[in-house]
């Protein structure tokens, strides 16, 4: 038996991608950016702010960070639960100290069980985007389109509801989306969106109902690659962070303007024997003439301004 | 079958001496893969394209990293030490992104053939779909190129039992797909002739970066570790070092540095023949092919 005709045929082997969500681009032939003030680059700071549910259903598979042993696996989910009750303190903390804006991308479980959290984060003059109902509400091929947009307008409504805010910002749960996110996201208000890794600076996508900006937030050296998946030191996290942030500012000088993104999980950076690593980087960071720490939404405010 | 019987049992030591070109020890060769990755393929009957239902946008979406990014950056560091890749190419990426292709044939790259997309597995093809895939690789290069394609680097390293007696009755001249020695061997094929030429898996960045999770300093250090070694035993008997590269990986910006090290010890040193995989091969054909 031959495999069936379908897998030699190409439909989508054409010039440009085998979709019609973005453009092809090449990073190096733009118009350079340019960021407020003249700096050359962009820093941005994404928070997950997740909860994690004793009893996921794993639909299609299990968020990174879900529970692990058998029902119940208490030990997961109160590691979990550090990460929003004493983790996230300790973020709040250094940023202050530091002047560091963050983009915290909260599900809205979180947001409703711990409501004085929300305006913690609000009263240091952070931003808050969506980022789901919980870890274990996926946006995935297959799901209903219905019962997806609901999703999204649920978790938009509660989080808009609790932090009295416009959420323009969506983050999905393990960056995980159905072919119709990008539409059903710029249904609901929403206008950039951070799960497309595939690039170092913005870029616009097309959806049904008008643009969305893709904020590529760099999965390659997010605490969870680096640290939980990769089992680097702490000291090499470090390096390796500064060594993104020197070739990307190298690039600034000639191609313009540049964007550092990093993703630190509450439960994994804001450990004691890992706070004083991330303390170390983030103030390296800061400490630059060239860095300019900016939310998402000013990154996108920024990268509208520069298109025109 | 139980044994495949490629190749004969050669030991490692009393082999005939192998000098390269211009009396070098080791010949040293870059492959970047430069592939596409469909968003939505179909599934093949022994191996699902994505780990997460389509569109599996994370996974999509890293390679794409490579096509937008990746590869200008890795190239850019290969032209500061003049090192003209061997593509492993997802030969549909002359379709997609001719940009790229163009860039490449720019640099006098040279095109070998990784299959029409990284997404389309061999398991279970009958002989005359691998003839198909093989001749739309061979027709799809020269078109785009100008080239004609002289090795094999099977797509996802899928094979069938004819693989290696159908590419080389295409006169594909050589096939990365083995990983036996670390000097190109002959390929027991029923007709015309085929080589091994060593590539590697252990430095491959993929299996350095994905399977064994190494640092990007780590990864710097065990590429000039290697070259070490086989600099060393090239004096016996010519060697071949081979890195194969995928940008979406090695083309991130906290690799970059130490690769760039790597490359500048590797270059540093005299008696190495930096070339590209089929001229390796032509000298082996027209030296010590027996």
């Amino acid at each position: 038996m031959p495999l069936e005709q379908e897998f030699l045929q190409y439909p989508m082997r054409r010039h440009g991608m085998d979709h019609d969500r973005y453009e092809w681009s090449n990073l190096f032939e733009r118009s350079p950016i340019e960021w407020p003030g003249k700096k050359s680059m962009a820093l941005l700071t994404v928070i997950p702010v997740e909860f994690f549910p004793l009893n996921p259903v794993g639909k299609p598979f299990k968020a990174p960070g879900s529970m692990i042993t058998a029902y119940p696996d208490f030990r997961h989910y109160s590691t979990r639960d550090y990460g929003n009750r004493v983790g996230i303190y300790r973020f709040l903390k250094l940023f202050s100290k530091i002047g560091l804006k963050g983009s915290f991308a909260v599900n809205s479980q979180v947001a409703e069980r711990y409501p004085g959290l929300i305006s913690d984060i609000i009263a240091d003059g952070h931003e808050i985007i969506a980022h789901g109902i919980n870890m274990d509400t996926l946006h995935y091929g297959g799901l209903d389109e219905k019962t997806e947009a609901t999703q999204i307008n649920t978790c938009i409504n509660t989080i808009e509801a609790i932090s009295k805010q416009t959420i323009k910002g969506w983050i999905s749960p393990a960056y995980s989306q159905s072919f119709n996110t990008p539409d059903l996201l710029s249904a609901a208000g929403i206008e950039y969106c951070g799960d497309w890794a595939n690039d170092d600076l913005p870029y616009t996508m097309r959806t049904k109902n008008g643009e969305l900006i893709n904020i590529p937030v760099a999965q390659e050296i997010s605490d969870r690659q680096i640290i939980t998946n990769n089992h680097h030191t702490e000291e090499s996290y470090v390096q390796q962070l500064k060594d993104q942030y020197e070739l990307l500012q190298d690039e600034s000088s000639r191609f313009g303007g540049r964007m550092m993104s990093i993703t630190i999980h509450p439960y994994i950076m804001g450990l004691p024997y890992r706070i004083n690593a991330l303390k170390e980087i983030l103030e390296w960071f800061m400490q630059s003439s060239t860095t300019w720490s900016a939310t998402s939404g000013e990154i996108v405010t920024a990268f509208n301004k520069s298109k025109k | 079958m139980q044994d495949p019987q490629l190749y004969d049992y050669w030991p490692y030591k009393n082999r005939k001496k192998i000098t390269w070109k211009n009396n070098a020890r080791i010949a040293f060769w870059i492959a970047p893969n430069i592939e596409f990755y469909e968003l939505n393929p179909p599934k093949n009957p022994q191996r699902t394209p994505w780990p997460k239902p389509n569109p599996d946008i994370t996974g999509y979406s890293m390679r794409d990293y490579g096509n937008r990014v990746g590869h200008y950056r890795m190239m850019e560091a290969m032209d500061k030490y003049n090192i003209r890749g061997s593509i492993s190419l997802s030969v549909a990426m002359c379709q997609h992104h001719p940009e790229i292709i163009q860039a490449c044939v720019d640099r006098k790259w040279e095109f070998f053939s990784h299959g029409i997309y990284n997404t389309r597995y061999c398991y279970g093809m009958d002989e005359m779909q691998e003839r198909a895939i093989i001749e739309d690789a061979l027709k799809t290069v020269k078109e785009a190129t100008g080239q004609t394609v002289a090795g094999w680097l099977a797509p996802a390293l899928t094979h069938t039992e004819k693989t290696f007696d159908l590419i080389a009755e295409y006169g594909i001249k050589y096939t990365c797909d083995l990983f036996q020695d670390d000097q190109p061997q002959p390929i027991h094929v029923k007709k015309g002739r085929l080589i091994s030429m060593p590539y590697s898996l252990e430095i491959n960045d993929v299996i350095c970066y994905n399977s064994y999770l190494h640092s990007p300093r780590h990864y710097g250090d065990i590429i000039k570790k290697q070259f070490d070694t086989l600099y060393e035993e090239g004096e016996e008997s010519g060697t071949v070092m081979c890195i194969p590269l995928h940008a979406y990986l090695v083309g991130h910006p906290h690799r970059m540095k130490a690769f760039d090290e790597a490359l500048a010890y590797i270059t540093s040193f005299k008696d190495v023949w930096i070339t590209t995989a089929a001229e390796i091969a032509d000298y082996y054909y027209e030296h010590y092919y027996e």
